[in-house]
């Protein structure tokens, strides 16, 4: 009885396709419904682009296209001048899933596992039945391909429906078109997509047609970006299944395997791990019992490396780039941007960057907007679940005088970039980043650290504004005040320039007469110290003058007497000597704008 | 004082302002006004006076910002008017005023809640009322009626009135400027100030007034400024006693405080104002209860006041803790008028009597 229950269901148990399993699980790839479906296919040809570009040292020229073909079926293409793909390869690229040149590299780049294009190849077969056009050409001497392709779900295999050499105007470069059906609905999302795939790849330039619609996301450096190298793997950073593929080839002895095969492992740590695991170092690599395995990778992870070469597998977008880039998207009034150092996890070489922008055009109500990326790709769903979000949300932003509820709101800009050899996601659709304690403390790091600069940047703007709303009060109201009250008490209009000169911070000379004793007096308001000289022209020969005029001409009745004088910031002076007072008092040297001049004895 | 004589010297005060400002300009300073800060928390009982008056907490606008110098603009396009309207013998209302400062360009009045401030500012500011401005009030004022004689300085000379004998079944109207009025004598034991048209109707025609010898005065609700200043003056002139009666709920403690110590408002002027030893007489929340009156429940409002009121330095007498505290038991309140569900004569024979003799007024 139990032998033939056992029976029936082996009969029913099979293996299944990986394009079978993918058919049923849409939603781990980002296909779970028609709105977003859209977009990940952009992102996942847009993707695909960036990194062949950057590969063959090209500045990227991508152009996408989204026309409605009928009803709620619609045809994507997305052009590139990158360097195409050999014809022989474009079946498996966009045919079959989970096939890449990448996935066992460990360097940065965009698209990692290659289950991305094909995954929207197989979509549109789902959905509309028509095949996926890929033209390709791989330099001028060579004819264009155009192939179009299917995916035999059942095999995991790409099915070629037709191949035919024809003529493109393209020297090089790949175009796909999918026909799937969508919606538009989410359009928006879909041009910020874009927007901000622009701001962390300031080497493309990226050209929209959506319907009748052009939109230009234009390049700001002529740069081609350096492409990462792959580096070997780390021991810190191997997990046992990658260890043991590397072992079962392997000829070497153990030490030679360690220090040949992993990066920052010399001779001394490789015996070091051998010591630990309790392995001869002269064992034959390829001879290692699983269990010997499993104390080898122990071993590895307990044994003391240094981190791995972050510099050469990873390509930071760069200070200044960011600042281009977001400056050309947003209008905003206040932008600077932090790459930290490279630093690690598990193993993993990553590096943070990060830009704050506030102000300008940002809009006034709401959370801040969170620009979140993963190697130079945009993550635009699943904010709230994302190590990104919540390290933002876990930091004080009243420390740097933002307001905050949850995550701080009014006008600020927050862009975080996670670049990494193994960019660590919550799930396959590479939404968001995962909670990893070295990224999330890197991040709060860089964000201190831009939150600091605001912090100045908005103390300078708001004191600048009190200067301003005082000049204000003083040079438009005051004056009507003064003549106001004039009016009340029935006497002349007070003369406030003096008020005009403290309040308005500049350098105040006054010259009053205190019986008999002319006294003429500098205040520095201002924030510089002054060196100038101030001439009084009048008949007082000022012999008696207190400090004495470092010279004095006479002109028939009329003296003038010139002192040379340096105030201090907020620094004063006085001269007093004999006289009636009467003539003129004249500052020079110094700029006409940043005096006043009262005569108080006219 | 003569009429001139307060005219000249609210000008002198007015203008003082305007002199204070001109020295500051002229000397090179930012004109500057002090004022106390006008809240809860600075009102402070003056044991002289025996009023709530603003206390020391003082805050100080100078023309060094925009918005303090448009208000020091505005004040002075104010004083300027004021003195013109002294000097032309003419006046308007708080609410002519707001509309005058049309013209005004920049000093124009944005509200009329901020002319209002500023008046008040004033009167703070020369410790004088805005009456002796020229400033009247929107509303007219209550009524009295009772064995008072009184001269009144009208537009068209002075007129000797008795609020018994001179006028209609309403009363005599008193006028937005009590200063224009001289007490000349009464025949009175008490006054009680009443808060509703009804009762006050009802005390008349019971003959209340005659029957007790008692000046009734009609609060008209939260009572205007020369209400209570009329009050002060019997209260302060003849040294009457007064009585206020109002409903029972948390409002109309509100008006018998303002009465007895003083709006918060006004506190600038509460000697002129206020009548320390005006007593409440109800209905009192013990009221409700000992005479089972038709009540009807406190809504949240009434609560949130009666807590307000506990935390007022007004009501921290013990008998209002009390009563407030009992009133929050009961959840009840009742208007002056459930005394008619026992009989309409019962208010004045029985109620009224019998809390004037526990009162000693009687």
């Amino acid at each position: 009885m139990g032998v033939s229950l056992a029976e029936e269901l082996a009969r029913q148990q099979r293996s299944i396709s990986v394009a079978e399993f993918f058919e049923r699980n849409k939603h781990l790839l980002g296909f779970d419904s028609p709105t977003r479906g859209i977009i990940t296919t952009i992102k996942e040809a847009v993707d695909n682009a960036l990194d062949a570009c950057e590969e063959a040292r090209i500045l990227p020229d991508i152009y996408i296209g989204i026309r409605r073909q009928s009803g709620d079926v619609f045809r994507i293409v997305v052009e590139d001048n990158g360097p195409g793909i050999v014809s022989r390869q474009i079946p498996f690229v966009f045919g079959k899933l989970l096939y890449g040149s990448r996935f066992h590299q460990i360097r940065q780049s965009r698209g990692q596992q290659g289950i991305g294009i094909s995954a929207a190849v197989l979509y549109a077969q789902l959905t509309t039945g028509v095949p996926t056009v890929v033209i390709s050409r791989t330099g001028p001497d060579r004819p264009a391909v155009r192939v179009e392709i299917q995916i035999d779900v059942g095999t995991n295999e790409p099915d070629i429906v037709s191949q035919q050499e024809i003529e493109w105007d393209r020297t090089h470069g790949t175009r796909v078109q999918i026909e799937f059906r969508s919606s538009l609905a989410a359009r928006k999302r879909l041009v910020e997509y874009l927007k901000y795939t622009s701001v962390v790849n300031p080497h493309a330039r990226l050209r929209l047609e959506l319907d009748d619609e052009t939109i230009l996301f234009d390049r700001v450096s002529d740069e081609v970006i350096t492409c990462p190298q792959a580096i070997k793997p780390h021991p810190h950073g191997i997990e046992i299944g990658q260890l043991r593929r590397m072992l079962i080839p392997a000829k070497e002895h153990l030490e030679d395997f360690l220090s040949n095969h992993f990066s920052r492992v010399g001779a001394r740590t490789a015996r070091e791990i051998c010591t630990r695991a309790g392995l001869p170092g002269n064992r034959d690599a390829g001879s290692l019992s699983p269990k010997e395995q499993k104390r080898l990778i122990e071993a590895m992870q307990e044994v003391k490396v240094p981190a791995p070469p972050v510099a050469q597998c990873l390509s930071p977008i760069g200070e200044e780039l960011i600042i281009r880039s977001l400056e050309k998207e947003f209008q905003i009034d206040f932008v600077r941007a932090r790459t930290r150092p490279g630093s690690v996890f598990s193993g993993h070489p990553f590096i943070i960057e990060a830009a704050i922008g506030y102000g300008g055009k940002l809009p006034a109500d709401g959370n801040a907007q969170i620009l979140r990326f993963a190697n130079r790709v945009p993550l635009m769903y699943q904010q709230g679940a994302c190590a990104i979000t919540q390290a933002i949300a876990g930091m004080s932003w009243k420390n740097y005088s933002i307001p905050q509820a949850g995550l701080p709101t009014g006008q600020l800009l927050i862009l975080v970039h996670v670049a990494s050899t193994n960019v660590p996601f919550t799930s396959e659709s590479k939404d968001a980043v995962a909670g990893i304690p070295e990224i999330e403390r890197e991040i709060v790091l860089a964000l201190q650290d831009l939150g600091r600069d605001l912090k100045l940047f908005l103390s300078r703007r708001d004191r600048n504004r009190l200067q301003e709303d005082r000049a204000q009060a003083v040079c438009a109201i005051l004056p009507d005040l003064a003549a106001k009250v004039a009016e009340i008490v029935e006497e002349p209009i007070p003369n406030i320039s003096y008020i005009e000169g403290r309040v308005m911070r500049r350098l105040v000379a006054r010259k009053r007469i205190d019986s008999g004793t002319v006294v003429i007096e500098l205040v520095n308001y201002t924030a510089q110290p002054a060196t100038l000289s101030l001439y009084s022209i009048s008949p007082d020969a000022a012999d008696d003058a207190r400090p004495p005029p470092d010279f004095v001409t006479r002109l028939e009745d009329e003296y003038t007497k010139v002192w040379q004088i340096s105030v201090g910031a907020g620094e004063s002076w006085q001269t007093r000597f004999t006289g009636s007072g009467g003539g003129t008092l004249e500052l020079r040297g110094i700029d006409p704008r940043q005096i006043v001049v009262v005569d108080q004895d006219v | 004082m003569s009429r001139s004589q307060l005219d000249n010297l609210a000008t002198e005060r007015l203008v003082g302002i305007a002199r204070k400002w001109y020295r500051q300009m002229a000397g090179g300073e930012i004109p500057s006004i002090s004022l106390p800060t006008r809240t809860k928390q600075n009102i402070a009982y003056d044991d002289e006076t025996e009023v709530w008056k603003y206390g020391n907490r003082e805050s100080t606008r100078s023309a060094g910002t925009a918005k303090s110098a448009l208000h020091l603009l505005k004040m002075a396009w104010v004083i300027w008017f004021l003195k013109n309207q002294i000097s032309e013998n003419r006046s308007s209302t708080l609410r002519e005023l707001y509309y005058i400062s049309e013209g005004w360009k920049k000093a124009k009045f944005q509200a009329q809640d901020e002319s209002n401030f500023l008046i008040e500012d004033l009167e703070i500011l020369t410790d004088m009322q805005r009456e002796a401005f020229h400033l009247r009030p929107e509303e007219d004022g209550a009524t009295i009626f009772g064995p008072l004689r009184l001269k009144e300085l009208t537009r068209r000379g002075a007129r000797d009135i008795h609020c018994q004998d001179d006028v209609g079944e309403a009363g005599y109207q008193i006028p937005t400027n009590v200063e224009n009025i001289e007490l000349l004598d009464h025949d009175a034991q008490f006054v009680i100030a009443i808060e509703t048209g009804g009762m006050y109707a009802r005390l008349i025609e019971n003959g209340f007034d005659s029957e007790f010898r008692a000046i009734l005065v009609h609060l008209k609700g939260q009572p205007a400024r020369s209400t209570r200043r009329i009050l002060n003056r019997i209260n302060d002139q003849f040294g009457i006693p007064v009585v206020v009666f109002t409903d029972g709920d948390p409002w109309s403690y509100r008006i018998y405080a303002s009465i007895a110590y003083g709006a918060i408002k006004s506190a600038h002027i509460s000697d002129l104002l206020a009548t320390p030893k005006a007593q409440f007489i109800g209905v009192q929340p013990s009221d409700i209860r000992d005479y089972n009156l038709p009540s009807d429940h406190l809504n949240e409002k009434d609560i949130a006041a009666l807590k307000s009121e506990l935390t007022d330095p007004r009501f921290s007498s013990d008998y209002w803790k009390e009563q407030i505290g009992l009133q929050l038991t009961l959840n009840l309140k009742s208007e002056q008028q459930a005394f008619a569900a026992r009989g309409l004569d019962f208010v004045t024979k029985e109620y009224l009597p019998a809390r004037l003799s526990v009162m000693g007024v009687l």
